[in-house]
């Protein structure tokens, strides 16, 4: 594996534990320079956990992370990287589509400064990427759920990222807005963008992904191509699992959620 | 209106009471965003330690309230961001704590605690030129950073994972709202009352969400409802010989009242101009009839009413809809 300038993103050995027990068990990840990688894996398997980890929101015990090439710790370059969060709204409830994508633009902005004319030109065009330019000054509660996942995204996309990390983009929302998605991921990784997407069924966005790694049960069990995937499971490449549970378990959760089988 | 105008204890009055209105709102908006509206009510409490100790050492109450409750509040955000404070009882037990050593810093004062109730309830009408001078100061202070830090303080709390990913230093950002909420409220013991400052940081932006869309609008609005029924219930209430304090809470309740039928009317008028969404698909788009020569550029304000219509805006023209549609209109 090519490691070095051309990886923007790494793990090494990460151990997260929390409230004492191991959620994620020394994973190793990498994502290089233009290069998509889908994350999956069942349900409780530390997919959004490994996530959050990487972005610096949860504290990890053992391991390392690195984003392009500083640790996190010493990462200051946060607008290199556009994070789309698993969708909720509780608290944006109330603010328009332009002032929700707006905040994007603040990794690149400082205190005092009003917003400016790049500023509005980076909100504008994101939100037209998504599709939703006829929906800047729209209360963002009004719209129907697939919009307001496109709207955290043209919010991670306001900052013009090299790295864009979604969190489940595609749960709970029809197909037609996975295919804007996808044809959005799409035009991003023509454009030498990097993706890493957390997945629970592969989807309309498969044919973009370059490498699968699925965890589970908080172990990497597979890390190559999507087509693999299959072969993966006839093989039986042994899963980590606890086995005091029915071993059947988890190894049927991975495989079937990996073959596009319902959640 | 002159006339109360002549009288200096008036005058310094409604300054105070301008200020309160218009700081208190400014707040509140992101103390209400962050679901802490009733954090106002508790900092009032912890302000009252404060007047205690100012009673008992003889200083000025205004300054050591504000220490005592920023220092509170402040304490209050840590624990909540360590994950100490899970339950409300952390909170509940510096509350009635600053509570109780109001009343006891008081009693042996030799004050008593009759003598915290101008602070409680407020005494706009013995505000003096010092306290003028303070409170013009902070409601400076508060102004420019409620409103110069806006678009952090507002992505810090609508979404406080995606503002740290933003790289801003959330724990700070926070730190800073509690602590202007905390200023504001040891303010406004003089105008409001400590026991009723909350109401202002909360009903009136609780009103402008029903009348308007978005998070800066909400602010702005917010701030015009707080200051006009901060100055209209302190003026009020020189002729009807009422508590300012209290005159000014039941106003602000009365135009959050209001705000309920005026934005059932609202949205009623806006649904009514909202068209079905489109169908994306080309076939379906058959009535694509472009209008010839036309020299009218239409944009919001030119003149013709504008109707939402799914994911683009028409122009009402003549007796039928224009659409924009790259370099020409469609009509619709």
């Amino acid at each position: 594996m090519l490691i070095g300038a051309r990886t923007v993103l790494e793990a090494d050995d990460l151990t997260v534990e929390r409230g004492g027990l191991p959620v994620l068990r020394g994973v190793d990840l990498s994502v290089r320079a233009g290069e998509a990688v889908a994350l999956m894996g069942g349900n409780g398997s530390g997919k959004s956990t490994l996530v959050r980890t990487l972005l610096g929101l949860l504290p990890y015990q053992r391991g390392a992370v690195t984003l392009f090439g500083a640790p996190l710790r010493d990462f200051r370059d946060w607008s290199r990287i556009g994070y789309v969060p698993q969708r909720s709204l509780a608290q944006l409830a109330g603010s328009k589509v332009k002032e929700v994508v707006a905040a994007g633009r603040l990794a690149r902005r400082r205190p005092f400064r009003p917003l400016s004319r790049a500023d509005r030109d980076a909100v504008d065009n994101a939100v037209t990427l998504v599709g939703l330019a006829g929906h800047l000054n729209s209360d963002i509660a009004r719209l129907s759920g697939g919009q307001q996942q496109r709207v955290l995204v043209a919010r991670a996309l306001a900052g013009d990222p090299d790295l864009l990390i979604l969190d489940e983009p595609t749960s709970g929302v029809d197909l037609e807005h996975q295919r804007v998605l996808a044809e959005v991921l799409a035009g991003l990784l023509a454009a030498g963008t990097s993706v890493l997407v957390v997945l629970h069924e592969v989807g309309p966005l498969g044919s973009l992904i370059d490498r699968a790694v699925v965890l589970s049960a908080g172990r990497v069990v597979h890390d190559g191509p999507l087509g693999d995937l299959g072969q993966h499971r006839r093989f039986g490449s042994h899963p980590h699992h606890d086995h005091g549970q029915p071993a059947e378990d988890d190894h049927d959760q991975g495989a079937e959620t990996l073959l596009g089988g319902a959640p | 209106m002159i006339e109360i105008l002549s009288y200096p204890f008036m005058q310094r009055a409604l300054i105070a009471a301008l200020l309160t209105g218009l700081i208190a709102p400014a707040i509140g908006t992101y103390i209400v965003q962050r679901r802490l509206s009733l954090l106002g009510d508790g900092l009032g409490h912890v302000a009252l330690a404060g007047v205690g100790l100012a009673l008992l050492t003889g200083s000025a109450p205004i300054p050591i309230a504000v220490a005592a409750c920023v220092a509170g509040a402040v304490v209050v955000e840590i624990l909540r961001q360590r994950g100490k404070a899970t339950g409300d009882v952390g909170l509940a037990v510096l509350f009635y704590g600053g509570l109780a050593a109001g009343v006891f810093l008081s009693g042996i004062s030799g004050i008593g605690a009759g003598g915290l109730a101008q602070y409680l309830f407020g005494s706009l009408t013995t505000v003096t030129p010092g306290d003028v001078q303070l409170i013009a100061v902070l409601a400076i202070v508060i102004l420019v950073t409620t409103l110069g830090l806006a678009p952090q303080l507002y992505a810090v709390s609508t979404d406080e994972e995606f503002a740290r990913t933003q790289g801003l230093s959330v724990r700070l950002y926070n730190i800073a709202v509690v602590s202007l909420a905390a200023v504001t409220v040891a303010l406004a013991m003089r105008t409001v009352g400590l026991l009723l400052v909350s109401a202002l940081m909360v009903i009136p932006v609780a009103a402008a969400r029903n009348l308007v869309r978005g998070f800066t609008a909400t602010l702005l609005c917010a701030v015009g409802i707080g200051v006009a029924t901060a100055v209209g219930g302190a003026a009020a209430s020189f002729y009807v010989n009422a508590a300012p304090g209290a005159f000014i809470v039941l106003l602000a309740i009365a135009v959050f009242m209001l705000s309920w039928p005026v934005s059932y009317l609202l949205r009623r008028r806006n649904a009514a101009a909202v068209l079905p969404e489109l169908v994306d698909d080309d076939e379906l788009v058959a009535p694509h009839t472009i209008t010839e020569n036309h020299p009218h550029r239409h944009a919001p304000g030119c003149g013709h009413p504008a109707v939402q219509h799914g994911d683009h805006t028409d122009f009402i023209h003549e007796g039928h809809r224009h659409a924009v549609h790259a370099d020409h209109y469609d009509e619709h």
